[in-house]
């Protein structure tokens, strides 16, 4: 396997920053310095990052209510995800989202959406769009999953699949919703094969893998452009922290838990290097300290950040402030 | 230009303008296209503009309502047709969950300009997940703007502004409605979202009143004329917001207040009007408001018993008097 240095060490510093970021995080969160869900994406970072790699500027992104590190791999400022968490107005959705709910309109990033399954119709929609308008457009969907056991899901893949819709969709699969394992909600496990079941040509990828990641979805955003038809890439991943930081992780053995993180994609990376014995390293230190210089900035950037006035409480309810 | 059309005419015109004038502009639904629309809204349509902009759907609520929020937000000016308001349930989730938040939740960067269009209430004997008038409900929800044309007017107009304006706006057209007649102005100037309007003036009581009500409120308010009794007649027209303004001028013209609504009195947009007036204009009151509501059962198909369970000028006019002999 070939490995370019360069591209190893960018894939490696932008997943050491979301790893880096999202246990930040959790520090911020014991000190009730963020609140609410927090969802951490820690385990499965070569999947946003490989992903995002593959996607261009014009190109639409949805993700879920676990979006940091894809909101971070879409280059949106990390201050801005930080100030976002800290309920500040400098936040990327001026304190009105928090964790889950992060969106960029310049980064084309529309959430951030944390009802299960339903981004996917947003997907259908948006790709119908940039179909109607002739734009040389892909939506990227991303979602975990326990949205396949949600009509939406079923829905969505029937409408891209029908009307031939330029999507990626993105399955995240870390094996739980929530505390269900797949194997105790679904009848069919293998998710690609359901996709495959809407004519949707769909393809299982170690997740873990951040160059596998990004082949695949490359190659995915190549076919859909070619053949105008969506694809499903189903990444097998998995979440080393709880689901939430209120959860007890009552359903899964530490031993599984342990067993994943010797797959973890950062440590994987520096392997698939040391193997291709190209001579070249990744200088750690230097990366550890340029992210941690990032993280401190956003967390003082947040910190400082200003409070919207409790009087612009109803604002952006409606485009113009309609009198109720 | 003027003249008498159907309300599902005017619908149909407005549409078909619409599309004309603005290629972002395009209908999809259940059975819109080669069908015609299951209430005849958009026959012709699909010849006129083509399976693109006509886009027959799935028995998919959730799916096709979702991918209209997707495609507003990606520059379109979709009209979703949902075939009547039980159905748009299946769709609940997008429609309160995703439409009515994302401008908010974004922190005002995306913004919804969707429009819905749904048959609502009862009638025709359709029974009991065909007939309700739900839109009381989704009038709870901040982000969306519910507007329930009763005239050709209305429906010809509201289409147009709903298209116009930057949020979700979901329009609500009575099933018996379709066939009504009416004049059409098409170079009147629209009224604005948000504003109701006095169909009768009058001195005595107030009927506050949208959709199809209006014309039973109109017909029992005659009668009651007959009797001395002057009622005012109010159109809705739009149930959020709701226009406090003209509801309080002539709560305070006439002190007596009675609603008549399709919907179930139980959490209803007449329990929130009354609230309102309580708040604004308790001491303009010279009598305990009433109501007239569809009767609290899920919606029996006989037609004696259906009939029983709607709001009926007979009730509206008995509900009136009874008012007017309060002290």
């Amino acid at each position: 396997m070939q490995i370019d240095i360069n591209q190893a060490s960018s894939y490696y510093r932008q997943m050491l920053l979301i790893r880096r970021f999202e246990e930040k995080c959790m520090e911020l969160y014991s000190h009730e310095l963020i609140r609410g869900f927090l969802h951490l994406y820690i385990g499965e970072e070569a999947i946003a990052v490989g992903v995002m790699d593959a996607a261009g500027a014009e190109d639409a992104v949805i993700a879920t209510y676990r979006e940091h590190g894809h909101a971070l791999a879409r280059g949106i400022p990390a201050k801005a995800v930080m100030a976002e968490l800290l309920g500040k107005a400098e936040g990327c959705s001026r304190g009105r989202g928090g964790s889950m709910h992060i969106f960029d309109a310049k980064r084309r990033f529309y959430g951030g959406l944390a009802i299960v399954a339903g981004g996917l119709p947003l997907a259908v929609g948006m790709a119908l769009a940039d179909r109607m308008m002739k734009r040389d457009r892909v939506t990227i969907c991303f979602f975990g999953e326990g949205a396949v056991a949600e009509g939406e899901f079923h829905e969505s893949l029937n409408l891209a699949a029908l009307w031939r819709l330029p999507i990626l969709f993105v399955c995240e699969n870390n094996g739980y919703a929530m505390g269900t394992a797949l194997e105790r909600s679904e009848s069919e496990q293998n998710i690609a094969k359901k996709a495959s079941a809407y004519n949707i040509s769909a393809s299982q990828v170690d997740g873990m893998d951040v160059f596998a990641v990004a082949a695949s979805a490359k190659e995915a955003i190549a076919q859909i452009k070619e053949n105008s038809a969506p694809v499903f890439i189903e990444c097998l991943t998995y979440r080393f922290r709880a689901h939430s930081m209120f959860d007890a992780e009552l359903y899964r053995d530490k031993a599984e838990v342990e067993k994943w993180k010797q797959k973890d994609p950062l440590t994987l990376l520096k392997n698939q290097l040391e193997t291709a014995a190209s001579g070249s390293q990744l200088d750690e230190d230097a990366l550890e300290k340029e992210v941690a210089s990032v993280i401190g900035e956003a967390v003082a950037f947040a910190k400082n950040g200003t409070l919207e006035e409790v009087a612009d409480l109803e604002k952006f309810v409606y485009s113009e402030e309609v009198q109720q | 230009m003027s003249g008498t059309i159907t309300y599902r005419e005017a619908v149909r015109a407005a549409i078909q303008e619409a599309m004309q004038n603005d290629e972002r502009v395009f209908l999809m639904g259940e059975d819109v296209g080669r069908y015609g629309g299951s209430y005849a809204v958009s026959k012709g349509l699909l010849e006129q503009f083509g399976g693109e902009r006509i886009i027959d759907t799935p028995l998919s609520e959730s799916g096709f309502t979702g991918a209209g929020i997707g495609a507003a937000l990606n520059g379109m000016r979709p009209i979703v047709e949902i075939m009547t308001v039980n159905f748009s349930l299946l769709a609940l989730d997008q429609i309160v969950n995703t439409a009515a938040t994302m401008r908010y939740m974004s922190g005002g960067q995306f913004n919804v300009p969707l429009v819905i269009r749904m048959a609502t209430g009862g009638g025709n004997q359709l029974g009991s997940q065909h007939s309700h008038s739900m839109e009381g409900w989704y009038a709870h929800v901040p982000g969306l703007k519910i507007l329930t044309p009763a005239t050709v007017q209305d429906a010809y107009d509201m289409l147009h502004l709903a298209l116009k304006d930057p949020d979700p706006v979901l329009i609500f057209e009575h099933a018996l409605l379709y066939n009504s007649k009416g004049e059409l102005d098409k170079q009147a100037v629209p009224i604005a979202i948000g504003k109701a309007s006095v169909h009768r003036q009058g001195k005595d009581i107030s009927i506050i009143t949208y959709g199809i009500s209006l014309f039973k409120s109109l017909e029992a308010a005659e009668i009651l004329s007959k009797e001395g009794i002057e009622a005012e007649v109010i159109d809705l027209r739009s149930l959020r917001p709701l226009d406090d303004e003209t509801i309080m001028a002539s709560v305070s013209k006439t002190h007596r207040v009675l609603i008549v609504d399709e919907g179930w009195k139980s959490g209803s947009v007449s329990a929130e009007i009354m609230a309102r007036i309580n708040e604004q204009a308790f001491y303009e009151l010279d009598a305990p408001m009433q109501r007239v509501c569809s009767i609290e059962v899920p919606f029996p198909y006989a037609r004696h018993l259906e009939q029983a369970a709607l709001p009926q000028v007979d009730k509206i006019v008995t509900a009136a008097q009874k008012l007017m002999e309060e002290l």
